[in-house]
C-alpha cells in the first residue's frame, strides 16, 4: 500500500466530517480519480466497501503460519519420541500423539501470532528504517484525509484539484515526499 | 454496504399457522408409533441381544476388576423398558440444555450491555418456556424408572457388611441421596424457569410501555440468573449426567456439559433465526447479525473440543484403571457399539463446524450456517447419548426406531413450545433500548 517513489507527489483533501469523507469517496472514484489512501481519526464503516479495497489475504497468511507451527511440532515430536530416540512412558505407545496435542497447539498459536506481527509490519510499512508518509497531521485528530497520487492518475493536478473541492473538500494541499 | 440501509418496519407478528400445527401434531404421532414399534421389537427380545455375547467378551477385556463391573452399570438385571426411559433422559437433558442456553444467552447479553443482539432477542427468550416440560418429565423418569438408570439409588450399596456394600459410593451418600437429589432438581428448574419469567416479562412490558427502566431491572435479574447458573450448571451436569457413572467422576464435567449446551443454544438460536428470515419475518437482521452468530458457534464449537480434549487428555496420560473406563467403555466397551457415536460426536462438534464455518463468507451465507447448525445439533445430541446411553443400558443399546421416535417427540414439542412463544409478541423488541445499535449493526 505505501509504495515509495522518491519523488511522488500527492493531492491532499482534507474533509471535517466522516459522513462527507465517506460520499466524497465514491464522488471522487466515479469521476475517475485513483484514490492512494483515506486517513481518520476513528474506523468509518463501509469506508472500505466504498474504497473497494481487494479483500485482505490476512487470514491465508495466517492459515500458513498455523501449519507451519503445527507441522514443526509433529515433525518434532516424532522425531525424538517415535524414531530418534523411541521411549516408553507410562505404557503407552512410543508415538502417542494425544499426549503431544496441547504442544502441537501452542506452537500452532505461537506461530502465528508471532507471523501475524511480522505480517503487519511488513504490510503497514513499520520497519525501523522505513520513513512512513504521513499526509497530514490532523489527520490523528479531527480531519479526514484523502490522498490522490498524482502519477497514477491522468487527469491534471487542477481538474482533480476542483474535483476534491466539489467532493467537500474544506482544503486541497499538494504534498511531496 | 449497511450504513445507508433502510430500516424495515419494526411490526412483525410472527404466525404460528394452522399447518405447522398439524405438521408438529403428525411428527409426534410419528414419533410415538416409531417409539412403540420400538418398545414391541425390545419387548419381544430382538434389539439389542445379538450384541450381547460379543459384548460380554469385550467387556472382560475391559474390564479392570470391581470398578469396572460398578462402573459399566451394575445392573441386577436388565429390563427392555429401561432403553425406553434412558432415551427419554438423553433428550431431556439435550432440550433442558437448549432451553436454558436461550436465557442464558439473554442474561450475559444484558450483563455485557450488549447491543447487536437486540434485534433477534426474542427468539432465545422464547426457548426456556420449555424447561418446565422437560422438568416434570425428568422428576417423573426419576420417579418411575429411578432405579433403572441410576446406580446410586440402590438401597443395598449403602449397608455396611451387606452383600451389595460399595465404600466408594456409600461415601457419595451425602451428595447422592435421594431427597436431596430430587431437592436439587426442582431447584433448578423452578429457580431457571422463574428468572426466564421475570425477564420475560420486563421485556413484553417494555414493548407496551418503553423507557430504560425494565432494561435496568433485567440486568440486575440477568446478573442473579448467572449466579445461579453458575453453580447449577455443574451440579446439574454432575447429577443429570454424570452420576448415571457413579464411580467415575471428572473435574471438567460441569463445564463440558456446559460447552455442550450453550454450543446447542446457539446453534438452535442461529437456526430459527436463519428460519424465520427465510419466512420472511426479521427483515431487519442483516448479514452482520449472521456473521456474529456464526462466529458464537464456531468460537464455542471450538471451546467444546477444547474441555472435551482437557478431560480426555488427563484421563488417558494418567492411566488409572477407574478414570480410563470412562473411555474404554465408550472406545471398546459393549462389543464397540458406543465406538461410532464416540466419534460421529467429535466430528459433528467439531471438525466439521470448525472447517465449515472458518471463512468469512460461510458465516454470512444462510444456507451455510444452517448445515453447520445442523452438524451441531446432530452431533451433539451424540454427545449426550455417549454420556448416558452406556452407563444406563450399555450392551442394549443402540439407535432403532426408539432413539429416532424419541428424537421426534421431543423435537416437535419444542418447536411447538418454541413457536407459541414467538407468536406471543412483536417478533422485534420495539422499544428495547439498545435497539436502534443493534439495527445498524456492521461488521
Amino acid at each position: 500500500m505505501s509504495h515509495h517513489n522518491d519523488s511522488a507527489k500527492f493531492l491532499v483533501g482534507v474533509y471535517d466530517d466522516d459522513e462527507v469523507v465517506l460520499k466524497a469517496v465514491t464522488e471522487v472514484k466515479s469521476a475517475g480519480v485513483r484514490i492512494h489512501e483515506v486517513y481518520t481519526p476513528f474506523p468509518i464503516h463501509g469506508l472500505d466497501v466504498a474504497l473497494g479495497h481487494p479483500r485482505t489475504r490476512i487470514g491465508i497468511a495466517a492459515f500458513l503460519f498455523g501449519l507451519t507451527g503445527f507441522l514443526t511440532m509433529v515433525s518434532l515430536t516424532y522425531y525424538t519420541m517415535g524414531y530418534d530416540w523411541p521411549m516408553i512412558i507410562g505404557g503407552k505407545d512410543n508415538y502417542a500423539y494425544p499426549a503431544y496435542i496441547p504442544v502441537m497447539f501452542e506452537l500452532t498459536v505461537l506461530f502465528t501470532a508471532l507471523g501475524m506481527v511480522g505480517t503487519f509490519l511488513v504490510s503497514n510499512g513499520l520497519g525501523p528504517t522505513v520513513k512512513p508518509l504521513m499526509f497530514d497531521l490532523r489527520s490523528t485528530d479531527n480531519k479526514f484525509v484523502m490522498a490522490i497520487d498524482l502519477s497514477k492518475n491522468r487527469q491534471s493536478e487542477v481538474e482533480i484539484a476542483s474535483v476534491l473541492r466539489a467532493s467537500g473538500a474544506a482544503e486541497v494541499n499538494v504534498k511531496q515526499f | 454496504m449497511a450504513h445507508t440501509h433502510s430500516i424495515p418496519s419494526l411490526d412483525e407478528q410472527f404466525e404460528f399457522t394452522a399447518e405447522s400445527k398439524r405438521r408438529l401434531t403428525i411428527g409426534i404421532i410419528a414419533g410415538v408409533v416409531l417409539v412403540g414399534i420400538g418398545a414391541y421389537l425390545a419387548a419381544k427380545g430382538g434389539g439389542g441381544h445379538e450384541h450381547v455375547e460379543a459384548a460380554h467378551g469385550a467387556a472382560g477385556h475391559a474390564a479392570h476388576g470391581e470398578a469396572a463391573h460398578a462402573a459399566a452399570g451394575g445392573h441386577h438385571e436388565y429390563k427392555w423398558t429401561t432403553r425406553l426411559w434412558a432415551n427419554v433422559w438423553v433428550n431431556s437433558v439435550y432440550f433442558t440444555g437448549a432451553a436454558v442456553i436461550g436465557m442464558f444467552f439473554i442474561a450475559y447479553n444484558y450483563l455485557a450491555q450488549a447491543g447487536w443482539s437486540a434485534v433477534f432477542k426474542r427468539v432465545p427468550e422464547a426457548l426456556p418456556a420449555f424447561l418446565p416440560i422437560t422438568g416434570v418429565i425428568m422428576l417423573i423418569t426419576f420417579f418411575v424408572a429411578g432405579h433403572d438408570l441410576f446406580h446410586w439409588t440402590h438401597e443395598g450399596l449403602y449397608e455396611v457388611g451387606g452383600p451389595e456394600y460399595d465404600p466408594i459410593i456409600a461415601g457419595k451418600k451425602g451428595f447422592l441421596n435421594t431427597p436431596f437429589f430430587v431437592g436439587r432438581m426442582i431447584f433448578y428448574f423452578v429457580a431457571w424457569y422463574a428468572l426466564w419469567r421475570i425477564v420475560r416479562k420486563f421485556s413484553l412490558d417494555e414493548d407496551l410501555e418503553g423507557g430504560t427502566e425494565y432494561y435496568e431491572k433485567s440486568i440486575k435479574y440477568s446478573t442473579a440468573f448467572l449466579v445461579v447458573f453458575a453453580v447449577t450448571s455443574s451440579t446439574s451436569a454432575w447429577d443429570l449426567i454424570m452420576s448415571i457413572d457413579t464411580h467415575w467422576f471428572s473435574t471438567m464435567f460441569g463445564w463440558y456439559t456446559l460447552a455442550s449446551w450453550h454450543v446447542t443454544g446457539l446453534a438452535i438460536i442461529t437456526l430459527v433465526v436463519v428460519s424465520l428470515r427465510e419466512k420472511g419475518y426479521l427483515k431487519a437482521v442483516n448479514e452482520s447479525h449472521l456473521h456474529d452468530l456464526g462466529k458464537f458457534m464456531f468460537a464455542f464449537s471450538i471451546f467444546w473440543a477444547y474441555v472435551w480434549f482437557a478431560q480426555f487428555m488427563l484421563i488417558y496420560y494418567a492411566n488409572l484403571p477407574e478414570e480410563t473406563i470412562y473411555y474404554r467403555e465408550r472406545f471398546s466397551g459393549y462389543g464397540g457399539i458406543y465406538k461410532a457415536p464416540f466419534f460421529i460426536n467429535i466430528f459433528l462438534c467439531f471438525v466439521f463446524p470448525f472447517l465449515v464455518l472458518m471463512t468469512r463468507d460461510a458465516k454470512r451465507t444462510p444456507i451455510i450456517l444452517k448445515v453447520a447448525c445442523w452438524g451441531i445439533l446432530v452431533g451433539h445430541y451424540f454427545d449426550f447419548y455417549t454420556n448416558i446411553m452406556p452407563g444406563t443400558v450399555g450392551e442394549h443399546g443402540g439407535f432403532g426406531p426408539i432413539e429416532f421416535g424419541m428424537i421426534l417427540i421431543f423435537a416437535c414439542a419444542f418447536i411447538w413450545s418454541v413457536s407459541a412463544q414467538l407468536a406471543k409478541a412483536n417478533l422485534i423488541p420495539k422499544n428495547h433500548p439498545m435497539l436502534e445499535e443493534s439495527l445498524h449493526h456492521d461488521i
